[in-house]
């Protein structure tokens, strides 16, 4: 009888005593930096099976971080030539010379322009005949048939195409416009092509997101049946679902972080290789253009999702494995 | 510690393996499980391990009644309990030291304390010496003694030993009794299930018999 007592406290004891080192802070922390290097231990005891499908991983992500990075260089690209984009604005043929300039004025003091130039017919008619060799038949001309011109320029923060759009119609409207053009439409194409490419990445990124999933997901579960004699006979001496699955999710924890960083290296040697001719065609151009590579917060999205798709992928593998290996 | 109160256990396709048994087992008590082949020791060994869930009565396993217990609930139970099994169910990619301390790895013991516990545990099995090495490399009787190390090492209340001898010449089989009897003596209810009549007659406990599925009479069982 006293020996059961004493047993039943000590039970109670030793209970209290497992809850409370359950519940530490200290103990979790430890226990979870404990599995996370065993499980990098586990993998770099396959050194080339794991590289291999960190490869597969890392080329799985480096295809839409590279291509999102080359998008993100041609919008910049497009960006520094929005700056230069101008409007023309043809005035009606009967306004005046006086009254254009005024316009000219006018228009000067808007927020949204730089700078509004006026252009003479006289001017225009003798500049386009210096630039097509048409002056002889310019001159047999009576009348001028040229309208006055103002060249407009946008000011900082109105060069995008939106807002170029926007001033382009605000000038359309004046009562004096006979016609309001933006230069440089070929920016606004340019930028609409850009959003689709952007679109065709995202769906491109989705479909690799999904192979990447698939590919840690059958890596766990080949591990999970290598391990199906250690899965039994942890359980059979008392570990929670909890405990055996954790080895298994820090794998494809680390499977997602080496993933991403081979996507990373591959997308920076990618780059360092087109940097050289990118630049001698930019030079071409006049322009002082170069390629950037990824950006600090873009390798951080990189190495979280890499890390949130090896997790999800090897949660998905366990949560279906796991339940069937039952000790027996 | 162990309570069945009318179980039976009914596999899938109809084979009853356990009808109607009613035993306990004290606190701190030692008692044997005998009987032939195919008379339902193992069964009821893994019905209190909750390796296999009873289908009709009740159980009760340190007061508590595990009957229907819940899954998530279940390795809470078994660390209350050291199971040996004949064919020990060591980890051979792991050294001796790692596989005794696997449970108290599980219950998320201290790093250091697990390394005392461990070598108490392989002190008292007398493998102290071979804490380094891979269980492959050991005999079948040591091998035996991991996996009694093992289930010691957490300190748990009732100790399962499912034909622990069954491997064993009858030398090492008096061993590993022995050493059952010492861990019996410091308070941990032991059952084992064993059909190694001529030794379970050389030590003094009670003896559980069972006769396809049933409890048989006390003199059966030790005939």
């Amino acid at each position: 009888m006293n020996r059961r007592h004493g047993n039943r406290q000590r039970s109670r004891f030793a209970w209290q005593e497992t809850l409370r080192r359950a519940l530490s802070p200290r103990t979790w922390l430890r226990r979870h930096a404990q599995v996370s290097l065993e499980s990098l231990g586990r993998l770099s005891h396959n050194l080339v099976a794991s590289l291999m499908t960190a490869a597969v991983i890392g080329i799985a992500l480096a295809l839409p971080a590279g291509l999102y990075v080359l998008l993100d260089n041609l919008h910049r690209l497009s960006g520094s030539w929005d700056g230069q984009a101008g409007l023309s604005v043809f005035l009606r043929q009967e306004i005046s010379e006086p009254a254009a300039q005024q316009l000219a004025g006018t228009l000067q003091d808007w927020p949204e322009v730089a700078t509004a130039t006026l252009v003479t017919p006289a001017e225009a008619l003798a500049e386009f005949g210096q630039h097509t060799g048409f002056a002889d038949v310019i001159g047999s001309l009576d009348e001028n048939p040229l309208p006055a011109v103002l060249l407009v320029t946008p000011a900082g923060g109105h060069t995008g195409p939106a807002a170029a759009s926007a001033l382009q119609q605000r000038l359309q409207d004046l009562p004096e416009t006979e016609q309001a053009q933006l230069d440089l439409q070929w920016v606004q194409r340019l930028s609409a092509i850009l959003a689709i490419a952007k679109r065709g990445v995202l769906i491109v990124s989705c479909l690799l997101a999904l192979a990447v999933l698939l590919v840690v997901g059958n890596t766990i579960r080949l591990e999970i049946q290598n391990r199906r004699e250690e899965i039994v006979v942890t359980k059979l001496i008392g570990a929670t679902n909890g405990f055996i699955r954790r080895p298994f999710l820090y794998s494809g924890i680390w499977y997602g972080i080496f993933g991403a960083t081979i996507a990373w290296l591959m997308v920076e040697a990618g780059f360092f290789i087109l940097a050289d001719p990118v630049q001698r065609l930019a030079g071409l151009y006049q322009s002082d253009f170069s390629l950037e590579t990824l950006p600090v917060l873009l390798l951080f999205v990189l190495l979280g999702g890499g890390i949130l798709l090896g997790l999800l992928g090897s949660w998905l593998a366990v949560g279906r494995h796991l339940d069937d290996i039952e000790p027996a | 510690m162990i309570r069945f109160d009318n179980v039976s256990k009914r596999y899938p396709g109809g084979f009853e393996a356990l009808t109607n048994v009613s035993l306990e087992l004290e606190h701190g008590a030692m008692a044997f499980l005998t009987g032939h082949s195919g008379a339902g020791k193992s069964t009821l060994l893994k019905l209190i391990a909750l390796i296999e869930r009873i289908t009709r009565g009740q159980l009760y396993v340190d007061g508590q009644n595990v009957s229907r217990i819940s899954k998530r609930r279940i390795p809470y139970i078994r660390r209350k309990i050291g199971f040996i099994f004949q064919d020990h169910h060591l980890l051979f990619d792991r050294t001796v030291f790692d596989n005794v301390a696997l449970p108290l790895v599980i219950a998320g013991y201290r790093h250091q304390e697990i390394g005392r516990r461990v070598r108490a545990a392989l002190d008292k099995v007398g493998l102290l010496s071979k804490e380094r090495l891979y269980p492959i490399t050991l005999s079948g009787g040591e091998q035996q003694r991991v996996g009694i190390a093992r289930a010691v090492v957490n300190k748990p209340m009732l100790l399962l030993a499912d034909e622990p001898t069954g491997n064993l010449d009858p030398e090492l089989s008096r061993e590993v009794m022995g050493l059952f009897e010492l861990f019996n003596r410091v308070g941990v209810s032991v059952l084992i299930a064993s059909h190694d009549i001529a030794l379970i007659e050389q030590l003094d406990h009670p003896v559980i018999g069972l006769e396809h599925g049933r409890l048989a009479a006390p003199a059966a069982a030790s005939a």
